[in-house]
């Protein structure tokens, strides 16, 4: 159960002991700063010329001819040029200090923020304040916790700051802590998930050699980090008030005897290495994972599947766009889709970056799965928190053996947010073998108790591997898939089989089932058809079976209901440290 | 179903037969159409005599016609509609054109909720809603009685306790 070598600096970051913390002090910067330095910066570039023009005659007396010359021609018109008006009317020392208080007032705003938002990690939950005026106060309840991401934008990777976002069952229930130093994120997930798992501190304390209660115990660990990892205390907490933390004063006490400029320099380069190495290593951790991923994407695949994936339909369409604007010569049609270009460009860009460098491996805390060349993500999926898993094939993957997969988690809500559609990716392009193997992980025993039917789910049609064929007379509602379309139970797992042009096959755990429906409408009563729906979670993934015989249906529904909650109630996936002692 | 222990996991009410929704929800619903269509055939009445629209005469005619079909099968769509309280689910039925049955295990009620539009209020009925983590659950047994709906919410509550399981 406990990550890393006992006693090490690993075990526990020290954060997580019910106290108040702060983020990263660049928070501010990175969250919402990044937008206004390009406003600023937008302004001056479009300003400069004016500037430079404006200021000439105020260090150059000698031009002030010109200077006359421009007043004159300066008609009191503010709106057109309030630079000239200010220049004119002599208020130059005015708009300087007035853009010296915005400036000092935007500081001071970040300031007070970054002062304002706090976090705390108690064996119940964690908690974020934060707000100046509005004061906003989430907790995420530890037993409750679906899946922790750790992602890092790029600017924030040059920073050597990561995001750390819990997530819990509900729509948009996040609790965010943004930004956190890059070490720090890593350690503060291993201790959720820790606390999370139902091991209590207790345990840990015991299986760490100084037992001592939880504050002290943080207390302990910090004073062993400090000289090795001057830089993280510095980072994350240097600038905390005094005696706020333990934290803090042990930083300070480390820092008060390296004054000297050579030591500082020496920290300077240490920190350079550091940022360095943090932004090559490898995106998961060796100390929390089995160093090997399970599966390996090259990086041909990613550009191949790509090329190969619904870009390639736009290509076309633009291509004989194209085609035609420079037969019949109406150049405006070509540039009417540059747009489009454009967009197909960056979108194909966004998946080969956020594709390249994956990795997925299982934990003693559940699945890592770590992506992205330059914005990198990783999210770690306690036990027991799939609902649903899909692997699709597109048709023109389907000559390479192509596969992805995705899944339904609770509180990945269908919103439109890139980064929360991203995490229902698990596998962004896999072999048939690579499927097996992130389906050990996702559902383990999963792919032991289906045997051969999970090959004939992916590939197969009629009768293949156990599954329940459609009926022949389901052809008038599906012509070209009836013969795919397949379902099958068995040990707990529900498997629907479907699809030609886009071949997937669903996997629900009946543990986690919500309710299960059976529908039919004239057309299919007539056909003497059903439709089967099970319900899951909100997510990617839609579990209904199309068609299948009537009777069937009402057997397959009834066998459902039944072992839907006989698995429920044996399921202890979700307490898994709990489970194991 | 794993060995619970005794008393409060038989529950009172449990039976194999399935159960209907009062009759007098008939009247909610046809209520509804008439002022639904109503309001759809007088919109097209004006756009034709005021409007001079010859279509919209034919088109009111025709909405006024699937309305008398719909009001006429009324009664049978409200006799569908039927649920039944098993050991450890909650199956729920209703269509006769377009039919739906759903079983919703106690353990996954997320909530359970009451709702009373005017005139089922008039009525004395209330809709009894179930909510899951799955949005496409979606059970609502309509026109219950108002005391047998708070019956069965309170038992139902009751009973998800007892079989709560995670998310």
């Amino acid at each position: 159960m406990t990550v890393g070598p006992p006693g090490s600096a690993r075990a526990t970051t020290g954060i997580a002991d019910g106290q108040w913390h702060r983020l990263h002090p660049a928070s501010p910067l990175l969250r919402g700063g990044l937008a206004l330095i390009a406003i600023l910066g937008f302004v001056i570039a479009n300003l400069r010329e004016r500037l430079v023009e404006v200021f000439i005659p105020v260090f150059a007396p000698d031009l002030g001819d010109e200077f006359d010359e421009r007043f004159s021609r300066w008609q009191g018109d503010w709106a057109a040029d309030p630079i000239g008006g200010i220049v004119m009317n002599g208020l130059v020392g005015w708009a300087l200090a007035g853009v010296a208080v915005v400036i000092i007032g935007i500081v001071f705003g970040f300031w007070l923020s970054w002062r304002m938002h706090t976090f705390r990690i108690t064996d119940e939950a964690v908690e974020v304040r934060s707000g100046i005026v509005f004061r906003s106060h989430r907790s995420a309840r530890l037993d409750r916790i679906q899946g922790i991401n750790v992602a890092r934008p790029l600017f924030a990777r040059l920073f050597g700051a990561a995001k750390l976002d819990v997530s819990v069952a509900g729509q948009s229930g996040n609790v965010q802590l943004s930004y956190l130093a890059s070490a720090l994120a890593d350690g503060l997930r291993a201790d959720i998930l820790r606390l999370a798992s139902g091991a209590r501190a207790a345990k840990a304390a015991g299986a760490a050699p100084s037992g001592v209660p939880v504050t002290e115990q943080g207390e302990a660990a910090l004073g062993a980090t400090a000289p090795g990892e001057t830089a993280l205390g510095e980072t994350v907490l240097g600038e905390t008030a005094p005696g706020e933390t333990a934290l803090g004063e042990a930083d300070a006490a480390s820092q008060t005897p390296g004054q000297s400029s050579a030591a500082v320099a020496g920290r300077v380069g240490e920190l350079v290495t550091r940022r360095v190495g943090e932004f090559l290593a490898p995106e998961l951790d060796p100390d929390l994972a089995p160093p090997e991923s399970v599966v390996h994407i090259p990086v041909g695949r990613v550009i191949g599947s790509t090329a190969l994936g619904g870009a390639v339909i736009w290509l076309i369409v633009l291509a004989a766009v194209l085609a035609v604007g420079v037969a019949t010569r109406t150049w405006w049609m070509l540039f009417s889709f540059i747009p489009a270009l454009i967009g197909l460009a960056s979108y194909s860009w966004s998946r080969i970056t956020q594709s390249l460098r994956y990795s997925i491996a299982g934990t003693p805390d559940g699945v890592r799965i770590g992506h992205g060349l330059l914005s990198t993500a990783n999210q770690t999926l306690p036990p027991g928190r799939v609902h649903a898993v899909e692997a699709t094939q597109w048709l023109l993957w389907r000559p390479f053996g192509w596969w992805s997969v995705r899944i339904n988690v609770a509180g990945h809500s269908l919103s439109a947010n890139r980064e929360s559609v991203q995490r229902t990716i698990v596998l962004p392009v896999g072999t048939a073998d690579d499927v097996r193997r992130v389906l050990d992980l996702l559902l383990p025993g999963a792919a032991p108790a289906l045997g051969d039917a999970l090959d004939a789910g992916l590939g197969g049609r009629g009768a293949d591997g156990g599954f329940e064929p459609a009926p022949r007379r389901a052809a008038w509602l599906h012509p070209f898939a009836w013969r795919r379309i397949g379902w099958l139970e068995r040990d707990g797992i529900a498997a629907i089989r479907r699809g030609v042009l886009v071949r997937g096959l669903v996997l629900v755990p009946l543990a986690r089932l919500q309710s299960v429906a059976v529908q039919r409408g004239p057309l299919r009563r007539m056909l003497r058809l059903s439709s089967l729906r099970l319900h899951t979670v909100t997510g990617p993934v839609t579990a209904t079976l199309p068609v299948i015989d009537e009777v069937r249906a009402t057997a397959a529904f009834d066998a459902v209901a039944k072992e839907a909650v006989e698995r429920a109630a044996l399921d202890t996936s979700h307490h898994w440290g709990a489970a194991n002692g | 179903m794993p060995e619970l222990s005794e008393p409060h996991d038989v529950p009172t009410h449990v039976d194999a037969d399935w159960r209907r929704v009062s009759p007098k929800y008939v009247v909610v619903e046809v209520v509804g159409s008439i002022i639904g269509s109503g309001v759809v055939i007088a919109a097209l009445l004006i756009a034709h005599f005021l409007g001079a629209q010859q279509w919209a005469l034919w088109v009111a005619i025709a909405v006024a016609v699937i309305a008398i079909v719909t009001i006429a099968l009324e009664p049978r769509r409200v006799r569908s509609i039927a649920y039944r309280l098993r050991d450890d689910d909650l199956v729920f039925r209703r269509g006769i054109m377009f039919q739906r049955q759903v079983a919703v295990p106690y353990g996954r009620m997320q909530l359970v909720d009451i709702t009373r539009g005017p005139v089922a209020r008039a009525l004395g009925l209330a809709d009894l809603k179930f909510v899951t983590a799955a949005a496409a659950t979606a059970v609502t047994v309509p026109g219950l009685p108002a005391e047998e709906a708070d019956r069965l919410r309170d038992e139902l509550v009751a009973l998800a306790e007892t079989r709560r399981a995670g998310l």
